[in-house]
């Protein structure tokens, strides 16, 4: 049963704004989105190219995945977000399908079974999963009335944790953390009672133990343990976090300058190209560029967010805002982890990091957003 | 709207939740934002001084920088120890995926046994965080490529390049040279730990362990940046090492390799001396041993066959090897007879074949009772009895020397005492006394002992270097070097030190060598075939000695006793008579006749006198450095 003929249409609150911005409208392009985009991608660029030892050619591979990823936005910012919603429930269904091959068809790297090959092409179905799985839930709850009564809510979690779930089984905590927060954040936006949240937080910490005895894996409890005191391990676990640690701390206000972090340069720190290049930042650029850095975030998020809020509809409005908090999480995590103040998660730092996949699903997200907000107005109609 | 039971969606709610919920979000998003803030400044502000100081220790070490050791030269310049670039196989265990699949692996490509395997993972308990652990010394250049080729297979496994001492004459020298090997516990005890600090060998016999300390130099330092992994990235300060000093040896190859082969697959030793200086020519013992074995440490299996061998290859018998002197000391005996006054030069003593003591049934034969029953005749002066090596003459003189006279006197030749040659673990071998006697036999002398010690047998042992040095001192009429195989210290040429001159009238000195030279010369001389051929005057005498003693009345039967309770063959001499250059002491265990140890002193000779004016006349054999500047260039760039 669909209710959709019942929605009552809202009026627009910004028609002046809308005809302002028509020449972007119609690329549907979100123009301070992509300035902010484009700051961070060509600061990520610099950055990396410190952290990856000087190295022109990570520098350059990371170019040509952010031209794939950002092609990728524009034209996902294209599709009118009334198609993106049809195809929410089969994108979930494929992508289910897909994670689901993974384990019977896979491809192994580092202990893990992520990659699927088609054709010669790998890539990871959980990847494709951090935008999936926000959309159904956006689907699910866009046709539902809200606040979404206790039914509709277990269902969506099962939306949530049926992906989520089998991609920490992988093993990806990081992927299954971002995708179970994205699904979350849907939930959370459409408004799910405080009682069923506060509920939830309860039974989470009674579950703590049989989670911890029962369901991490070894290597993943040695993370978090880890954690709690990187000088158990200081050559082993430990030896990341020490070494992040102290590029970051040694970095103080200023930074030791561009490509004069002599941590990152003498290869004391490990994954400084990757999960841990915000580390490599903070010790060449100093409080300060960790500091811009993370204005240049916040932007976005409120960009992201804003864009949720003139919303045309309820599923764009969820989209929007999950897409966004998730992008948050990215954030949260990475640099928490970094800085010792979170169990080291396979999170990258969203948009610097060095890594084709996750560019395209980020910005991919953004093409979400883009085209979230740039909705033909319904009262334009 | 909970009592309707289908709700209607209404978009004025929903954005009222939305909005809501934004503002929650929002307050989330602070939160986290300054959490992170908060977490990056007490990093990067409140706890700087800390991390920076963690920082600056990460990258600087200090690192120790060995010195290189010195090279070794014989007398001629001829290379008899280097240092060669050596590469060896390590793992960095951090670095390593699977370390166990890629031991596998790596034992696939290429030879690796056990044993090695076993070391390796004892070392890796014992190890520095991010240390290379060696795995395989000395990789052939195939072992290299092959490594090479896999590398991307092999992650943490790396090929090291280091300088590693090499003997390029294998065999000939172990013995006098000795051997570098890793240093053990005891070792670390009294070395300096500071200048030790970069090296891992140390010298373990010979000239390598006597000569450590001009060998091996002095440390130097680097301040390096590293990597985790250890690996140098730079070199900030560098204070370089001071190299350990060359030595010049006067040992000579080529007589040492003629004195090896004239052994053959004898055991035996050859001393030789150079009577001008002191130095020793050559020293050798066989059944050798390949020192190269022993660097960078020797396979227990390895290890096993040599210590096992009933032919004790690792026994230095020049030094080591104390052997009854036999007949070999009978012209010290002599000597002592007419510096004591006993017997004049002309003094004639009665040979019936046999001795006899005053008040002793025991009939004391001489060697030559097996042959004929005559003896050596009715009148027999010392020039016969040492050219014939006649035991009834030296039984009548040391019965009227006595022991005290012959200890004393004998003692000053370096009888029973180290030589004080400059190598390790040199025995004293043994001259006995009456007080030796008291003290280690618990029992009075007795007179049938002075005359088993006048023939050079009974308690009495020697060396063949005692030997060599005291045959050095005959030559010389008197003048006593201490024996020394080191010539020069890099360019610093180093005296060898002399023992009190022997105060004997040129009369006796005569004599005696008069005698020596009847030995070979003479018509019934014991070694007379030597002299075939030779274009110099020699002097020498003969021994045998006794490995096992013959009971009263027993026929010695050398047929039926096995080879290895066989008398063993000696011989002492110097040569060119007139104007001695060169002492010899050669032993041939069980070798049963002197005469076969004659023939080998008598190559020795040659090789000495002879190609000696070739050698210098041939093209110099000074040895190219090459090699070595490759390598420390190669060691520099390695660290």
């Amino acid at each position: 049963m669909s209710h959709s003929d019942f929605v009552r249409q809202m009026p627009s609150q910004s028609s002046d704004f809308v005809r302002g911005e028509s020449f972007w409208r119609r690329l549907h392009i979100d123009p301070w989105l992509l300035l902010l985009l484009l700051l961070l991608t060509s600061f990520g660029l610099v950055v990396l190219y410190s952290a990856s030892g000087q190295s022109t050619g990570a520098v350059v591979r990371q170019g040509r995945f952010l031209i794939i990823a950002y092609t990728a936005m524009l034209i996902i910012a294209q599709v009118d977000v009334k198609r993106i919603r049809r195809l929410a429930p089969i994108a979930y269904i494929a992508g289910l399908l897909l994670l689901l091959a993974v384990p019977l068809f896979g491809v192994s790297a580092k202990g893990a079974q992520r990659w699927l090959s088609l054709g010669g092409f790998r890539f990871q179905p959980s990847e494709i999963m951090k935008l999936v799985v926000p959309m159904a839930m956006a689907w699910y709850f866009s046709s539902r009335v809200l606040p979404p009564r206790f039914r509709y809510i277990v269902i969506s979690l099962l939306i949530v944790f049926i992906p989520a779930g089998l991609i920490a089984r992988q093993p990806d905590l990081g992927t299954s953390i971002l995708i179970a927060a994205s699904g979350l954040f849907v939930l959370f936006m459409a408004g799910i009672s405080w009682r069923y949240i506060f509920s939830a937080l309860a039974l989470l910490a009674v579950s703590i133990y049989p989670i911890w005895q029962f369901l991490l894996l070894d290597y993943q409890r040695q993370r978090v343990l880890t954690l709690l005191d990187p000088e158990s391990d200081k050559l082993g676990a430990g030896w990341n976090i020490i070494q992040s640690k102290t590029a970051i701390g040694s970095g103080g206000w200023e930074g030791k300058g561009w490509l004069n972090g002599t941590q990152s340069q003498l290869d004391f720190l490990p994954e400084s190209h990757t999960d841990f290049i915000i580390a490599v930042l903070a010790e060449e650029w100093g409080l300060r560029g960790v500091l811009l850095l993370m204005l240049v975030y916040l932007a976005v998020i409120v960009r992201g967010l804003w864009i949720g809020f003139n919303a045309q509809h309820t599923f764009g409005r969820l989209l929007a805002a999950s897409i966004t908090l998730t992008f948050l999480v990215y954030v949260f995590v990475n640099m928490g982890m970094v800085s010792g103040l979170l169990p080291v998660v396979g999170v990258p730092l969203p948009l610097v990091s060095q890594g084709g996949t996750s560019l395209v699903t980020l910005l991919g997200g953004f093409g979400l957003l883009m085209a979230i907000s740039t909705e033909k107005k319904m009262l334009n109609q | 709207m909970s009592s309707v039971k289908v709700a209607l969606k209404d978009p004025y709610t929903e954005k009222r939740i939305f909005t809501a919920r934004l503002i929650v979000a929002g307050i989330f998003i602070g939160v986290s934002m300054l959490l992170l803030v908060v977490r990056y400044f007490s990093l990067q502000i409140v706890e700087h001084d800390v991390y920076r100081t963690q920082s600056d220790r990460n990258r600087v070490q200090l690192q120790p920088v060995p010195p290189k050791r010195g090279l070794i030269y014989d007398r001629n310049g001829i290379l008899l120890a280097e240092n060669l670039p050596s590469y060896s196989l390590t793992i960095v265990k951090e670095r390593v995926e699977d370390l166990d699949q890629t031991l596998s692996l790596l034992q696939e490509l290429i030879d690796i046994d056990e044993e090695q395997v076993t070391k390796f993972n004892r070392l890796l308990r014992h190890r520095r965080p991010y240390a290379a652990v060696p795995l395989k010394l000395q990789l052939s250049e195939e072992e290299i490529a092959v490594i090479s080729v896999n590398r991307y297979r092999l992650p943490g496994v790396e090929v090291n390049a280091e300088l590693a001492r090499h003997y390029p004459q294998g065999e000939l020298f172990a013995h006098v040279l000795g051997y570098v090997g890793s240093i053990n516990e005891h070792e670390q005890f009294t070395i300096d730990e500071v200048n030790y600090s970069g090296t891992n060998e140390i010298g373990k016999s010979g000239i390598e362990k006597y000569y450590e300390e001009a060998l091996h130099g002095n440390v130097g330092y680097q301040n390096v940046e590293t990597n985790a992994r250890g690996r140098v990235l730079r070199v900030l300060e560098r204070t370089n090492p001071e190299p350990g000093k060359n030595l010049t040896l006067h040992l000579d190859a080529h007589v040492q390799q003629i004195a090896h082969e004239a052994l053959g697959d004898e055991r035996g030793a050859v001393v030789a001396i150079d009577t001008r200086t002191g130095g020793v020519i050559a020293m050798v013992s066989t059944p050798s041993f390949d020192a190269n074995l022993f660097v960078g440490g020797i396979s227990s299996r390895d290890y096993g066959a040599l210590r096992d061998s009933p032919d004790l290859p690792l026994f230095n018998r020049a030094l080591q090897g104390q052997y009854p002197p036999g007949s070999t000391v009978k012209p010290i005996f002599g000597l002592a007879g007419l510096y004591y006054e006993v017997f004049t030069p002309e003094t004639k003593v009665r040979d019936p074949g046999w001795y006899q003591l005053p008040n002793d049934d025991r009939l004391y034969r001489d060697w030559t009772w097996k042959l004929r029953k005559t003896g050596h005749g009715e009148f027999v002066s010392l020039k016969q009895a040492i050219a014939e090596s006649c035991d009834t003459y030296f039984w009548e003189l040391s019965y009227q020397l006595g022991i005290d006279r012959i200890h004393e006197f004998s003692s000053q030749f370096g009888f029973g005492s180290q030589t004080g040659v400059d190598s390790t673990s040199e025995r004293s071998g043994l001259m006995p006394s009456r007080e030796w006697k008291r003290i280690y036999k618990r029992l009075p002398w007795f007179p049938g002992e002075t005359l088993n010690v006048g023939i050079g047998q009974g308690y009495m042992l020697a060396t063949p270097m005692q030997l060599a040095s005291a045959t050095a001192v005959i030559a010389n009429r008197g003048k006593h070097f201490t024996p020394q195989i080191l010539k020069q210290r890099d360019d610093e040429m180093v005296p060898v030190p002399e023992q009190p001159v022997i105060e004997v009238s040129d009369k006796h000195w005569d004599a005696v060598i008069e005698g020596m030279m009847e030995v070979v010369h003479g018509i019934r001389g014991s070694a007379n075939m030597i002299r075939q051929g030779a274009q110099y005057k020699m002097a020498g005498k003969t021994g045998t000695a006794q490995v096992i003693s013959i009971a009263q009345d027993e026929e010695y039967d050398a047929e039926q006793i096995a080879k290895r309770k066989r008398d063993h063959a000696l011989f002492v001499g110097f040569a060119p008579l007139e104007n001695p250059k060169i002492a010899v002491a050669a032993i041939i265990e069980n070798g049963e006749k002197s005469g076969r140890a004659a023939s080998v002193v008598r190559k020795v000779f040659d090789a000495y006198l002879l190609d000696q004016s070739m050698l210098h006349d041939a093209p110099s054999k000074q040895p190219t450095s090459v090699s070595n500047i490759a390598a420390n260039m190669m060691v520099d760039t390695a660290l």
